[in-house]
């Protein structure tokens, strides 16, 4: 059989074919071009093509204001809009010298939480999609529905939020905010069962996404990779707990690592993430403290000169952001770490040696979203 | 002379009819089955499904088939035009010559072939070759690797296929159709019950030789965007597509001869005549299911709040009712065996599709190495067994005069201990696969 050839070797000695997979193919999840060499079915060579969806986020940062840019941000990951705005909200913040009052920094942290259930939930029905179970995507679109309903009631929008402010919140929270979030983590619990009834015990499931994509631990950390990819590969790093901000140090919750680093890993990762995420918000709302929303930090933000790199733990691995401050009211520099254009780098290692089927399993599981990639 | 002519012809006017409306009713056929696995899929994924084009939908196959007609007709450039335009025509005239030999009822057969069986098998796989040119002759890498798939993936499985089929034929002793249902009369038992392993044999192939989830890969549409009919657009695309559907009736329709009892009634043996009626209790179903039906679309016009919705509801109701009306007037006349017959039979056939579809929407799609390896290493060796167990358990039977439900029992059992052991083995092979693959890969870095 093909599948015992070691990588390289063509058994019929017949001519490598290039396909293009995209930019306009059902299964990149966006413009993602992938150049792939094939022998047979089998991925000798591989190459990730991007750009396509560049609109040049960080040079407009150089031309609008500190709260400007916000919105901006949301583009970016436009399925984990909340995270992208915290994350740049706090490095702004922490240029300032100043600190979100604690109420704001609370909410902050159930909104992310959520904001990572709702991209989960989109990465898990879409993975499944391309690996060809159309069911799950429904059930999955529905419950995101509902943390997308919360958002709405929250700020007015659904997609790209611009839920925080420099400095805390523009919003008080809504009456009946901390019954929707209990209502909806508590469904939740037995919504994720059904997911799993459907596919962790699945042979098919299993056979596609066990042994595929493999990446390992000294081979994650050397290309940089975070997140649940990261996890899976049995590095337990996340900021959240590593360098902790909002008011992830308040709440009691686990990091789920693996340790073969393959599909199915990354899979059982990020269900479990989802858990743990229904966890922490159980707990926010428990007990949001009153008090203040904004901090006493002005209408026109002049930061002193100086720079500030500061990343939180978005859905998809370590968002942070480089900002470099000339003492104007416009940043000098914005440079965004974005954690699916790191992930990325991990494809080829992951494809090479795979077959084409493998390739939609392997984009899928790295998570990524084009708008961040080429932002 | 003229007498002489007519009764020249005479043998032949009936099949022709029969073969008129099979040509005429099966793409409208078609196109309502899609509509069905559309309802099918949204109920299964908690929505609605279409329900625009006429009350819940009930229109759209007819909008679908106008707007696929009126497309615009695009042939790549680089194609080679004649196979181009060879190919779906080649795949959908064998899957429509199939019908040739299925008996949809005891008369409704338009030619009952000795070696029917045989004859659908071979011409519902020659279709293999309307895939195979389509992907070649569209000069495109994905069409082209969507053809090979498609004609590796036809040939192993249409092995383990043959291979459930020969159990039946085994009990029916006939290659004809008509035969094998006539045998199962007389049994008084469908085949599936006496071979359960050789219907889910047949079952799984079915769906691989349809090329259906979760064995869709020719046309997996997330990794070759839509296989072999990537280049192919409009009435073309929708020659390919009729094709798949007719395949697929084709194969629940053998399942439905072979396994289902044809066109028996349920319970055929049951010959009771309740309350002194001059037919039999159970031949009233048709009708009352019809009746049925009609209520219940009754029910759902009066739902519909947009006038002409709520007419187009009520003609389906009307032909509910007239269907009913037929099945109850039938059951004194001797047209009775061939309409009902007809009827449990696309009954059946619907319960067989019905399970393709529920398939489809729940299992993830296998990758094509998994799905030769189900193929070789688990349904042919399963197969060949099953058709050994089968044959000695029919040789006690007949020959040493042993109880039917004792050998039928022994048959079976031995062949899922074999299935087990099977089962337990090729899991194995997999798990030191990942694990040389993840070795390759830690090692190659």
């Amino acid at each position: 059989m093909t599948d015992s050839l070691p990588p390289g070797t063509s058994i019929l000695g017949a001519d490598e074919i290039i396909i293009n997979m995209g930019p306009q193919h059902p299964s990149t999840h966006g413009v993602l071009r992938v150049k792939l060499k094939l022998d047979g079915e089998r991925i000798v060579d591989s190459e990730c093509i991007i750009g396509y969806l560049h609109r040049g986020v960080e040079k407009i940062a150089e031309h609008r204001s500190y709260q400007q840019f916000a919105p901006y941000v949301d583009r970016m990951d436009y399925v984990a809009a909340v995270s992208n705005g915290l994350g740049y909200c706090e490095a702004v913040e922490k240029l300032l010298g100043a600190e979100a009052p604690i109420r704001a920094r609370v909410v902050r942290t159930i909104l992310t939480e959520l904001q990572r259930i709702a991209s989960h939930l989109l990465w898990l029905g879409t993975h499944a999609l391309d690996i060809g179970a159309l069911t799950p995507l429904f059930y999955c679109f529905r419950e995101r529905e509902e943390i997308l309903k919360i958002f709405e009631k929250y700020c007015g929008a659904r997609l790209t939020t611009h839920a925080f402010r420099i400095g805390g919140l523009q919003y008080e929270t809504y009456d009946g905010f901390e019954a929707e979030v209990k209502r909806f983590c508590t469904d939740f619990e037995h919504r994720m069962n059904e997911y799993e009834e459907l596919l962790t015990e699945n042979r098919i499931w299993v056979g596609r996404t066990k042994g595929v994509g493999i990446l390992n631990s000294a081979d994650a950390i050397a290309l940089g990779v975070t997140g649940p990819v990261l996890r899976a590969s049995g590095v337990q790093w996340d900021i959240r707990k590593a360098m902790p901000y909002a008011a992830y140090d308040l709440y009691k919750f686990e990091i789920p690592t693996r340790t073969t680093g393959d599909t199915f890993d990354r899979y059982i990762v990020r269900i479990e993430e989802m858990r743990q995420s229904r966890l922490i918000c159980l707990q926010a709302i428990q007990n949001i403290p009153a008090g203040p929303i904004m901090a006493r930090i002005g209408k026109v933000l002049k930061p002193p000169p100086g720079e500030v790199y500061h990343s939180i733990e978005a859905p998809k691995g370590e968002l942070g952001y480089y900002i470099v401050s000339d003492g104007t009211t416009q940043p000098y520099r914005v440079r965004v770490r974005p954690p699916s254009f790191i992930n990325l780098q991990a494809f080829d290692k992951m494809a090479r040696g795979s077959l084409v089927a493998d390739v939609v399993a392997i984009i899928g599981t790295i998570d990524i979203v084009l708008g961040e990639v080429d932002r | 002379m003229n007498a002489r002519i007519l009764e020249e012809i005479q043998p032949f006017i009936l099949p022709v009819i029969y073969a008129v409306v099979i040509v005429a009713v099966l793409p409208l056929l078609a196109g309502y089955i899609v509509l069905l696995e559309r309802k099918v899929m949204a109920h299964m994924q908690a929505r609605m499904g279409p329900m625009r084009v006429g009350p819940h939908g009930l229109l759209q196959p007819i909008a679908d088939a106008v707007k696929l007609l009126l497309k615009e007709d695009i042939i790549p450039d680089k194609a080679d035009k004649l196979l181009f335009w060879l190919a779906p025509l080649g795949s959908v005239t064998m899957a429509l010559l199939a019908y040739a030999a299925l008996p949809l009822g005891p008369t409704f057969q338009i030619a009952d072939l000795d070696v029917g069986l045989l004859f659908i098998l071979a011409v519902s796989s020659l279709g293999i070759y309307g895939i195979v040119l389509g992907g070649w002759a569209s000069n495109s890498h994905y069409s082209l690797l969507g053809a090979l798939r498609s004609a590796a993936q036809l040939v192993s499985y249409e092995t383990a296929a043959g291979l459930a089929l020969v159990s039946g034929l085994l009990l029916g002793g006939s290659l004809s159709m008509k035969a094998l249902v006539e045998a199962q009369d007389q049994i008084g038992v469908w085949f599936i019950f006496l071979v359960p392993i050789s219907f889910f044999i047949y079952m799984v192939a079915s769906i691989a030789e349809t090329n259906r989830a979760p064995f869709d890969l020719p046309e997996a549409e997330s990794e070759l965007v839509a296989g072999y009919m990537t280049e192919y657009s409009g009435f073309r695309w929708s020659l390919y597509f009729l094709a798949e559907y007719a395949n697929m009736i084709v194969v629940s329709g053998i399942a439905t001869t072979l396994f289902l009892g044809g066109w028996l009634r349920p319970l055929a043996s049951f010959h009771q005549h309740l309350f002194g009626l001059p037919f039999e209790a159970l031949d009233t179903l048709p009708a009352l299911i019809f009746l049925g039906l009609a209520a219940w679309c009754a029910k759902l016009a009066m739902r519909q709040a947009v006038p002409i919705q709520k007419m187009v509801m009520f003609l389906f109701v009307g032909l509910f009712v007239v269907l009913a009306a037929a099945m109850a007037w039938s059951l004194t006349s001797p047209l009775m065996a061939g309409i009902h017959g007809g009827f449990w039979f696309i009954v059946k056939v619907l319960v067989y599709l019905y399970g393709f579809l529920w398939f489809r929407f729940t299992f993830p799609r296998y990758r094509f190495d998994q799905l030769m390896k189900l193929g070789w290493q688990f349904l042919i060796p399963l197969a060949l067994v099953n058709l050994l167990m089968v044959a000695i358990g029919l040789l006690l039977h007949q020959q040493f005069g042993w109880w039917l439900l004792w050998s039928v029992i022994l048959a079976n059992g031995l062949t899922l201990l074999f299935a087990a052991w099977l089962g337990s083995d090729s899991t194995k092979p997999s798990s030191t696969e990942a694990e040389a693959a993840a070795a390759a890969v830690g090692g190659g870095k």
